[in-house]
């Protein structure tokens, strides 16, 4: 069984706000990132699939493939946009870090799946060089 | 639905690698130029990472801004710009990047708590790193 990491970067506008809160304890809770204007970040996307490596072409996944998938899923829909107002899945949940690991692995999932041969792994999403999370499936 | 949410921070310390254990000659030759008995230094980045279902109403495994207050209070006050070989947690244990990852996660397990610590990871340089998850 091999791990197999994929990098990609977007940037992206958003900001964290509970509408079922009072602008009080959203800016308790949530701080600067309340900010209606909203603000920005380069992100960096990872994604981990595993799988066997075929014994023909040595691959676990063809890395181009792969690369299309999360271009064509994630960074064409998420790059360039405000996460908030621009992308169905955060219309009503707020775009952290933590639910944008989980949205993508779910962008990803069938592909990976369909595809077959590899399995999804990880989806590690990076908001800054310090500040990451990510999801792994888990219920 | 259970995420893991990293935050990275970095402290600058000294340290001398030395075992009371071992004779003058058995330090010099395990520990090597870590042994210098004037000590060097390292900047640490340490990684904490938290683990636990994302709360509905906030989008958040934990609190970044509770997480800070805790770091700072257990790890970085306590650490950043100190000798590592006077701090209470090396006075019997090799001052090695291994033994302050566990003595972190120690640390902030129980402070953390009831939020779930699932690994402290420390970048002693670019190229060597270390990290422990708990037992």
């Amino acid at each position: 069984m091999i791990l197999l990491t994929r990098r990609a970067t977007f940037s992206a506008s958003h900001y964290y706000w509970n509408p079922a809160w009072s602008e009080e304890r959203n800016l308790a809770v949530f701080g600067r990132c309340a900010n209606r204007n909203g603000h920005g970040h380069n992100y960096t996307l990872e994604v981990t699939v595993t799988g066997e490596v075929d014994p023909v072409t040595g691959f676990v996944v063809d890395l181009k493939w792969l690369k299309d998938v999360m271009e064509r899923e994630v960074v064409d829909v998420y790059d360039h946009r405000h996460l908030n107002l621009e992308v169905p899945e955060f219309a009503e949940t707020i775009p952290t870090t933590e639910n944008m690991a989980i949205a993508i692995w779910k962008r990803l999932e069938g592909p990976v799946t369909a595809a077959g041969g590899a399995k999804l792994s990880r989806v590690r999403v990076y908001e800054t060089d310090d500040i990451f999370a990510e999801y792994r499936g888990e219920a | 639905m259970k995420a893991y949410f990293t935050r990275a921070y970095t402290i600058s310390a000294s340290h001398r690698l030395h075992s009371d254990a071992l004779s003058a000659e058995a330090n010099a030759t395990t520990f090597g130029k870590c042994n210098n008995p004037h000590g060097h230094g390292h900047n640490y980045r340490i990684e904490v990472t938290v683990g636990g279902p994302v709360d509905p109403e906030t989008g958040m495994t934990i609190n970044m801004a509770k997480l800070d207050a805790v770091v700072r209070k257990e790890v970085l006050d306590r650490f950043d710009h100190m000798n590592l070989n006077l701090d209470p947690m090396f006075r019997e244990r090799v001052s090695t990047t291994e033994n302050l990852c566990i003595g972190i996660f120690d640390l902030l397990h129980q402070a953390l708590e009831p939020a779930k610590l699932e690994r402290v990871r420390i970048e002693e340089t670019e190229n060597n790193f270390f990290e422990y998850s708990g037992s």
